[in-house]
């Protein structure tokens, strides 16, 4: 078997692609399905049925979708300047925990603490991920600096809400006060849609849209992403560029925290409890949209259906949550691997 | 005092077997230039394997146990050679999918075997009066083996070669594919072996997410140690004496638990960056991570 490169690939060839890598992945979670004893039919049955096919479902996928959306869109983003942010999971909880921190401890006016919540979201989950890019500087692959922060950012977690942060009438479970009221965000009626997050994040895909093919930064961005020497050359600053690009993700994935306990917990909790894997799933909802964070609208969703699913495995078959991982993990081998389909032709027989 | 400082190494080799023999498995693919960032999910994969044989056939011979970690966890590193040798997918990536794969099936498959007692589990040797688990003794033979084997085989050579500069390698006749596929499956053998310790020997029972992030340290040890196999013994020896510390540390100090769960994460990220600023990182095989293609470069 021999690859001849296509010089032009068709956008009907990419979906194409995607289309059977996604494919490929069901069938290869299936037969880890058969093996766990389960009938691959019923488990997909249950999946689709509770999440598209009554309202309840409907409104689970997007609460699910929102925390996807904003980190998602900034990985895009990421993965076109060649830095592979997967800590998005630690950069959340700090958001989370800044935000929880200046609605527990900041005395603001009303109308103010929201807004200062997303920007203190924001913050804690930008300055997490610039300890990875200022790694880089020293030659730290950012794969392995995010991954272990993401405990680092675990284990602050709980030490806060087990130690200084602890609720007052806590007993048993480990978390802390309940935010004002002022603190909560509004939800679609009976669901925990919180809709502003969700608005937020349509803006944001859209805007980084923009920044990635309208701006001089995306510019700089893409040639640093895609051809280093020649970046090099033209005197642009790669180091300069995965700052920036820290920064921006990092924070994405700190509004995301900020939402979740804003918008649906209202207090701060265990870190598996305010992420769901949320950070390792974006991976694929920026690499389904291949590099354009506008694309993470259709891709977010989609992925918000496997989180929401993976939930109803838990409840109606007793499978553990971690089933979302192998749908996680399978699907992203099976994306990357069917790249190289999408840029070349299979010739059979030997070159 | 003796005791104490005999305790701690005892403690730092049990500790330090399962990251030796990840960190051997890890050299062993790199050192052929293919990273492999899933021993987090080849370790979890083969602790069950191991644990699932030696639970379900108590007769059975516990060869048989550590066989079938090693033959699970080349299996799923078969996945990453794949779809990183012959389909070109990015190694970094490939890797991270393989550990959710891994950590993920374990603990859907494993869940039946939670809180089942072993009742065969293997017996420490007694090595110039020392006890040693087996696998002990094994990770530090096999620590001397590969060293010989890289510096001073012809096999070895070429391995190496395929790593430092594959189009050499290649125009000498080397098969580079089938060479670092077979570097990849030899990494995920040794990184489930490493599995099989913990559920067979360590722990001596199963339960999900039982590697607890060993298979990462395990990945930054590659880099501290420099690609080395004598070294790695030292490596896995010195973050082994440091769990020492954080379980002798735990309750008796004012400075709370969480501290000492971050703390090899912690260290990971000092040690990445002290290894880092020597310029250590530059020790890395030439082609490491590049995915090579007859005719480029």
């Amino acid at each position: 078997m021999r690859f001849v490169p296509l010089t032009t690939p068709s956008p009907a060839r990419a979906a194409l692609v995607t289309l059977a890598s996604v494919a490929a992945a069901l069938l290869l979670c299936a037969l880890v399905f058969v093996l766990a004893g389960q009938a691959p039919g019923t488990v997909y049955g249950t999946m689709l049925r509770g999440t598209l096919g009554d309202p309840t479902g409907l409104a689970e996928v997007a609460r699910r979708t929102i925390p996807l959306l904003l980190i998602g869109s900034g990985l895009a983003l990421a993965f076109r300047a060649q830095f592979f942010n997967i800590g998005a999971e630690g950069q959340l909880l700090l958001g989370a925990v800044f935000a929880a921190g200046t609605a527990l401890f900041v005395p603001l006016p009303g109308p103010l603490l929201l807004p200062a919540m997303f920007a203190a979201g924001f913050v804690g989950g930008g300055l997490w991920a610039l300890i990875a890019a200022a790694l880089r500087r020293v030659n730290v692959n950012e794969i392995l600096s995010t991954l272990m922060l993401n405990y680092v950012a675990a284990a602050l977690v709980t030490y806060l809400i087990a130690g200084p942060w602890k609720g007052k009438d806590v007993r048993g479970y480990i978390y802390t006060d309940t935010f004002a009221p002022q603190a909560w965000l509004p939800t679609l009626s009976g669901t925990q849609v919180h809709w502003p997050t969700l608005v937020l994040g349509v803006a944001l895909a859209l805007g980084l849209q923009w920044l990635l093919t309208r701006s001089t930064f995306g510019y700089a961005l893409r040639v640093v992403g895609e051809n280093p020497g020649a970046a090099r050359y033209a005197g642009l600053k790669a180091a300069r560029v995965a700052t920036l690009v820290a920064l921006l993700t990092g924070g994405l994935a700190g509004l995301a925290g900020a939402g979740e306990v804003a918008g649906i917990h209202h207090r701060l909790l265990e870190a598996g409890q305010i992420s769901l894997g949320y950070g390792f799933t974006a991976v694929i909802v920026a690499w389904l949209a291949r590099g354009h964070p506008a694309l993470c609208l259709l891709t977010a969703p989609l992925m918000g259906v496997l989180l929401a699913g993976g939930d109803l495995l838990k409840i109606d078959l007793n499978l553990p949550f971690r089933v979302v991982d192998i749908f996680s993990g399978v699907m992203l081998l099976c994306l990357i691997s069917g790249e190289v389909f999408v840029r070349h032709r299979v010739v059979w027989g030997r070159g | 005092m003796d005791t104490l400082i005999l305790e701690a190494l005892a403690r730092a080799l049990a500790v330090g077997t399962p990251l030796l023999l990840a960190c051997l498995g890890a050299i062993l693919n790199e050192r052929a230039g293919v990273v492999n960032l899933g021993v987090e999910g080849l370790m979890a994969v083969g602790a069950l394997a191991a644990f699932a044989v030696a639970a379900s056939a108590p007769d059975a011979n516990l060869w048989l146990a550590v066989g079938a970690a090693m033959a699970a966890g080349a299996l799923l590193a078969g996945l990453h050679a794949l779809a990183t040798v012959t389909l070109r997918a990015n190694q970094f990536v490939s890797g991270l999918a393989l550990a959710l794969i891994g950590t993920g099936t374990a603990g859907l498959l494993g869940k039946r075997f939670e809180g089942l007692p072993l009742f065969n589990k293997v017996p420490d040797w007694t090595v110039f009066g020392v006890a040693l688990s087996p696998f002990t003794v094994a990770a530090l033979a096999l620590a001397a083996g590969l060293a010989f084997w890289l510096s001073a085989t012809r096999a070895g050579l070429t391995l190496r070669s395929v790593g430092e500069n594959p189009a050499a390698a290649d125009v000498l006749g080397v098969n580079v594919a089938l060479v670092r596929v077979l570097a990849v499956l030899g990494g995920g053998a040794l990184a489930g072996l490493a599995g099989a310790f913990l559920s067979l020997a360590y722990r001596s029972s199963w339960a999900d997410n039982m590697t607890a992030g060993l298979g990462w340290i395990a990945v930054a040890l590659v880099i501290f140690v420099g690609w080395r196999p004598l070294r790695a013994v030292l490596g896995a020896l010195f973050f082994g004496f440091l769990y020492y510390l954080q379980f002798r540390l735990q309750g008796s100090s004012p400075v709370p638990t969480e501290v000492f769960s971050a703390m090899p994460f912690v260290l990971v990220l000092v040690v990445l960056a002290l290894a880092g600023v020597r310029g250590q990182a530059g020790d890395a095989p030439a082609a490491l991570g590049r995915p090579y293609v007859r005719g480029e470069r």
